[in-house]
């Protein structure tokens, strides 16, 4: 563990340089460039509000706001562990030839993933604004669910980066499980207009719904529902320390395969 | 006093091999439920054991495929030994394939940080050798362009600049010395003289002869895996002469 501790502090300034390189190269060629995080999320805020307020009706001012605050959380974590999975093959060259602490690479993807979605917050508090959601004290709750989140992430982003470098398919296995995911996570529609004694469970049980639930506690000035925030974040942690453990016992096998 | 900087010990790569490719989780199942999964062990390299001592210039001699590149992929830390013990003493700077580790969208000027910090230098120590390194790799304005965009040859001397531009402890070096134009290669060949001239360790694989005689003092031949032989140049070279001859 000390020496976990002493080669990361080694090798911080390379996370830093490669976290940059993900955001530089992202937007390099695009000429808005940075301002695709923030216009990205508005334009499908804004398709999910049209299509769902038509489609059924009676949406309040402050939707759009709820689609937001669950579309954020959701695409952050979705395109970070796809990154991440990926993560070991893109950096192949680099991993034959060099020697830096594997780790690095799919930390970089999550974390150039978490920067992206913080900016895209801006998105957020606009939004909340223009449709009348005012910052409360409850505010300074979505600390937790974001901290939670990225422990979420960077477990199941090491977990998937592993089992990607043996199985190959598994990033169009990954691609289903999220899309699964993301209808059972309440990006769309209220759990309270859909939930039944019959599908309670997949809210209850869902780790990353119980993040967006907590932050949208947040932003809409509740108090934090405390039995999925203890659960996302035990979830989480054991999530962690199994990627983390994962990854620790097959990262020498990588070169074999890639 | 004589310092021992590098001691490789009992060292063994074992690759499994299986015999179709199963790469994805489909195949693999449908394999594992017909036990159709069979493995053959290849032994890269068995039980190898060599030191060297401060200002050694060792060369690895041996044909194709007789595990020198694995050898030094196993020394530089890229591959881990599936048995045995590497030690190493200092900083070692691996110059196997330069400009690997370049990303192809960024610009020589960005590479130099991200490739440089891939080695472990810290962001104060590159930037007070930036200048060092640009002019070392004298590649005028084509350091702020994409490097997807450089010949080989300029690739390999932004990478040449920027992994010689610490003072290494052992030099690990991949019959690199026959990089860009006549005139860089001339610099490169003084850079290492230089390095050499200061007591740096060195590690050679070259088929060349010439340059083996020219840069190292003491070679070991390798033959699929094994090392044969360990020892002065003559020896070795002579024993390396014989085995191209019989092939």
């Amino acid at each position: 563990m000390r020496n976990l501790i002493k080669t990361f502090s080694k090798y911080r300034y390379l996370l830093y340089q490669l976290v940059k390189k993900d955001i530089k190269l992202k937007y390099r060629s695009s000429y808005l460039g940075v301002f695709w995080t923030l216009l990205e999320p508005l334009l499908t805020m804004m398709v999910l509000t049209l299509v769902f307020s038509t489609m059924y009706g009676g949406s309040s001012r402050d939707f759009p706001v709820y689609i937001l605050t669950g579309r954020l959380i959701y695409s952050f974590f979705s395109n970070s562990t796809k990154a991440a999975l990926r993560s070991i093959r893109v950096n192949a060259g680099m991993i034959k030839k060099v020697y830096v602490p594997k780790y690095m690479y799919p930390c970089a993807s999550i974390i150039s993933g978490y920067v992206m979605f913080l900016i895209s917050l801006i998105v957020l508090a606009v939004v909340a604004m223009a449709r009348g959601v005012y910052p409360t004290r409850y505010l300074l709750q979505a600390v937790f669910p974001l901290v939670i989140v990225l422990i979420m992430s960077i477990g199941a982003g090491l977990l998937l980066a592993t089992l990607a470098v043996f199985f190959r398919d598994l990033e169009y296995l990954w691609g289903v499980a999220l899309m699964l995911l993301m209808y059972a996570c309440a990006i769309f529609y209220r759990v309270e207009s859909v939930s039944n004694e019959a599908n309670r469970w997949i809210f209850d049980y869902n780790p990353l719904y119980a993040v967006i639930e907590n932050f949208r506690h947040a932003v809409f000035g509740q108090a934090m529902n405390m039995t999925s925030m203890v659960y996302s974040l035990v979830f989480s942690v054991i999530l962690f320390f199994v990627g983390l453990f994962v990854f620790y016992k097959n990262q020498d096998k990588f070169i074999l395969h890639i | 006093m004589l310092e021992t900087v590098l001691s490789v010990q009992n060292v063994s790569v074992k690759y499994r091999l299986t015999e179709q490719k199963v790469d994805n989780l489909k195949e693999y199942i449908i394999k594992l439920f017909q036990r159709e999964l069979r493995y053959k062990d290849f032994l890269a390299l068995e039980d190898v054991s060599f030191s060297l001592q401060k200002g050694d210039r060792l060369a690895i001699m041996g044909l194709n495929g007789a595990g020198k590149s694995t050898l030094l992929k196993v020394i530089a830390g890229v591959l881990k030994a599936s048995e045995g013990k590497v030690t190493k003493l200092g900083k070692v700077v691996p110059l196997l394939e330069l400009g690997a580790g370049f990303d192809s969208h960024y610009t020589g000027a960005e590479n130099i940080f991200l490739y440089g910090a891939m080695l472990g230098y810290s962001k104060s120590f590159l930037k007070e050798k930036y200048q060092a390194i640009v002019d070392f790799a004298d590649l005028g304005d084509f350091i702020n362009v994409p490097v997807k965009n450089y010949s080989s040859g300029m690739r390999a001397r932004l990478g040449f600049s920027i992994a010689t531009i610490v003072e290494p402890d052992i030099l690990i070096l991949d019959e690199v010395l026959a990089v860009g134009d006549a005139k860089f290669r001339q610099k490169s060949e003084q850079k290492i003289l230089e390095m050499v001239e200061k007591g740096v360790t060195v590690l050679f694989v070259s088929h060349s002869e010439h340059q083996v005689r020219k840069l190292c003092t003491r070679a070991i031949l390798l033959e699929k895996g094994h090392l044969t032989a360990d020892g002065t140049l003559d020896e070795v070279l002579t024993k390396y002469t014989e085995l191209t001859k019989l092939s």
